[in-house]
């Protein structure tokens, strides 16, 4: 091999300096991650134990577990994690549900195929902010349809813009969210689709079996380990995802559609209370993790079973 | 499969109604923005504008500060684009043809990243940018935007190594070629397909920042699209014309880099598996 012949022509230094190749690669990488995401985080873990107001700066200092006890105590960070689980599992059902089905109308091609992939994926492309903003003027009355065509349909009694309902806001960024995800299952689960072999479903076929059996007994076992995991990945991540939110109500009307996410931000970036903002964090992030850890407990426990 | 008349019609119907569905907003933005002003009240409930004008957008370009911002954002992505793709190819490329103690670990901890909420990191590294001066000021955004899309842009850009054949270097290194030669001039090349990918990834994704960008920029001459959009319609005085003919300009960009990674989207949607 190369090493061999080279071995014997290059100088000693050479060796090590191929040994330290990967290192050199990898290390600025390492250096900015480190700097601007891990340092940040454990002094963000510093911050949840210390009373950190911007416009109190003589009462500053070590607070042990003030800020865990006043979340503990504060019925809006409770209500933001209620609205967490409501936001992120009704967007990731109805996500993923509009994603199957519409890789389910993709897989069998079909004329100008390329071109409809391309349309109708765009919303995975539009930038968060704008499909916040996008769907909030749509839910306007002033200037959207979507508050009349409800009132018409009897859905709503009056054409008013849900967003500004505490009741039912939080509907507002859910219905932004599918449009916004469908794509990504739809992509994601198009590609498992395809990889399917031809000759399962023509063996089925034969053996008379229907579509639905098709369906249920060929397709879904297939896919079904991409959906465990696509969805468990997408999970944490919707869970948070909180530019929707923040652009279209702003955790708003009077607090009813705060995720916790979005709590963190408000609590940091209008109330200034840093040292309560990092504390929540916190418990979101240990949150999370344990969430992670049960799914994957409960996945391995159903690989066995299966 | 068989394919009955009735199934055919069916899935025509669904087919045209996910259309319709992904495309009605942007429809909406688009129709709004060509709305003259003085018909917008009378008739923006309308699925079409009975006139239309390009005023709006004129305006925006000469009468509002959103041309700075949309700059503002060009300069940022382009270079997050840049910064973190060339970070991302270094460490794929030692991801892809080295053997080395800890890579596992460094694999994991990158993966870690796209998991925790970067919630708890705003505060945190609003103090630390104060520190080094580099709060409000793109520069700043540049840094951050880069750390937050490297890792993901790493496992892209790994996936383009891998698909490389490792024949290739062996024969590179027997021509006389060093592994780091190898690399630069015989596998660098082939990965520039993936390379463009990942420059469009990272580019949509810095785009499309808001709550940094809300945190740590606050001049009107640093602003970018997403903070000045925000703050425009925060002021009160909204002109519903100017602000959709707005949006209509900030979504050019990402539908050009869009149509521009649509070959590579199901590996961009893989590798970081949490990409949104």
């Amino acid at each position: 091999m190369a090493t061999t012949v080279t071995r014997t022509t290059q100088p000693k230094p050479r060796a090590l300096q191929v040994l330290l190749e990967p290192y050199l690669y990898v290390s600025p990488t390492l250096l900015l991650l480190g700097l601007t995401l891990f340092v940040p985080v454990l002094i963000g873990i510093y911050y949840s134990f210390i009373h950190f107001v911007v416009y109190e700066p003589l009462n500053r200092g070590f607070a042990g577990l003030e800020n865990y006890i006043k979340a503990f105590n504060d019925p809006i960070f409770w209500l933001s994690l209620r609205n967490t689980v409501v936001w992120t599992f009704s967007s990731l059902v109805f996500q993923l549900l509009f994603g199957l089905g519409l890789a389910l109308l993709l897989v069998t091609p079909f004329p100008g195929q390329k071109l409809y992939q391309a349309l109708v994926f765009l919303p995975w492309a539009v930038p968060a902010f704008l499909s916040g903003l996008t769907w909030s003027w749509l839910f306007n009355p002033v200037i959207g349809p979507l508050a009349h065509w409800a009132a018409a349909l009897g859905l709503l009694p009056n054409a008013d813009n849900i967003l500004a309902d505490p009741g039912i806001a939080l509907i507002g960024p859910i219905i932004a969210n599918i449009w916004f995800g469908i794509p990504f299952f739809a992509i994601t689960l198009l590609a498992t689709l395809t990889a399917i072999p031809k000759e399962m479903y023509e063996a089925a076929d034969m053996d008379g079996a229907s579509s639905w059996q098709q369906f249920r007994f060929i397709t879904l076992p297939y896919i079904a380990p991409t959906i465990v995991i696509t969805a468990l990945l997408r999970t944490v991540w919707i869970a948070n995802f909180s530019d929707l939110i923040w652009v279209m109500t702003g955790g708003g009307p009077a607090d009813a559609t705060q995720i916790t996410s979005s709590y963190i931000f408000t609590v940091a970036y209008n109330k200034l209370d840093y040292g309560y903002a990092a504390a929540i964090s916190v418990i979101l992030l240990v949150l999370l993790v344990l969430y992670a850890l049960i799914m994957l407990r409960l996945r391995n426990r159903l690989e066995v079973t299966t | 499969m068989k394919r009955k008349p009735l199934w055919l019609g069916a899935r025509a119907v669904a087919l045209t109604g996910y259309l319709v569905f992904a495309l009605f907003p942007l429809y909406w933005i688009v129709k709004i923005a060509l709305t003259p002003n003085k018909s917008l009240y009378s008739e923006a409930l309308l699925p079409f504008p009975t006139s239309v004008t390009l005023e709006n957008f004129a305006n925006v370009f000469a009468n509002t500060p959103f041309p700075t911002y949309f700059l503002n954002s060009v300069i940022v992505s382009l270079s997050t684009a840049f910064f973190a793709t060339v970070l991302a190819s270094l460490t794929a490329a030692a991801f892809s043809r080295y053997e080395f103690k800890f890579k596992n670990t460094i694999a994991f901890v990158l993966l870690l990243t796209q998991f925790f909420p970067l919630v708890i990191v705003l505060v945190p590294l609003f103090r630390v940018l104060v520190g080094v001066g580099l709060v409000d000021n793109l520069w700043g955004l540049i840094v951050v935007y880069t750390a937050i899309n490297t890792p993901f842009a790493t496992f892209l850009m790994k996936s383009f190594f891998d698909a490389i054949p490792r024949e290739l270097d062996e024969a590179a290194m027997i021509d006389g070629c060093t592994r780091i030669q190898a690399l630069l001039r015989v596998i660098l090349p082939l990965t520039l397909p993936g390379v463009a990918a990942t420059l469009g990834f990272v580019f949509t994704g810095a785009w499309s920042e808001l709550l940094f960008s809300l945190m740590l920029i606050n001049s009107e001459s640093q602003k970018t699209f997403a903070v000045g959009l925000l703050s425009f319609i925060q002021k009160g005085a909204v002109n519903w014309g100017q602000m959709m003919a707005a949006s209509t300009i900030a979504l050019i960009p990402v539908i050009l880099f869009f149509g521009f990674i649509q070959r590579y989207l199901i590996r961009g949607l893989t590798a970081g598996a949490v990409k949104g």
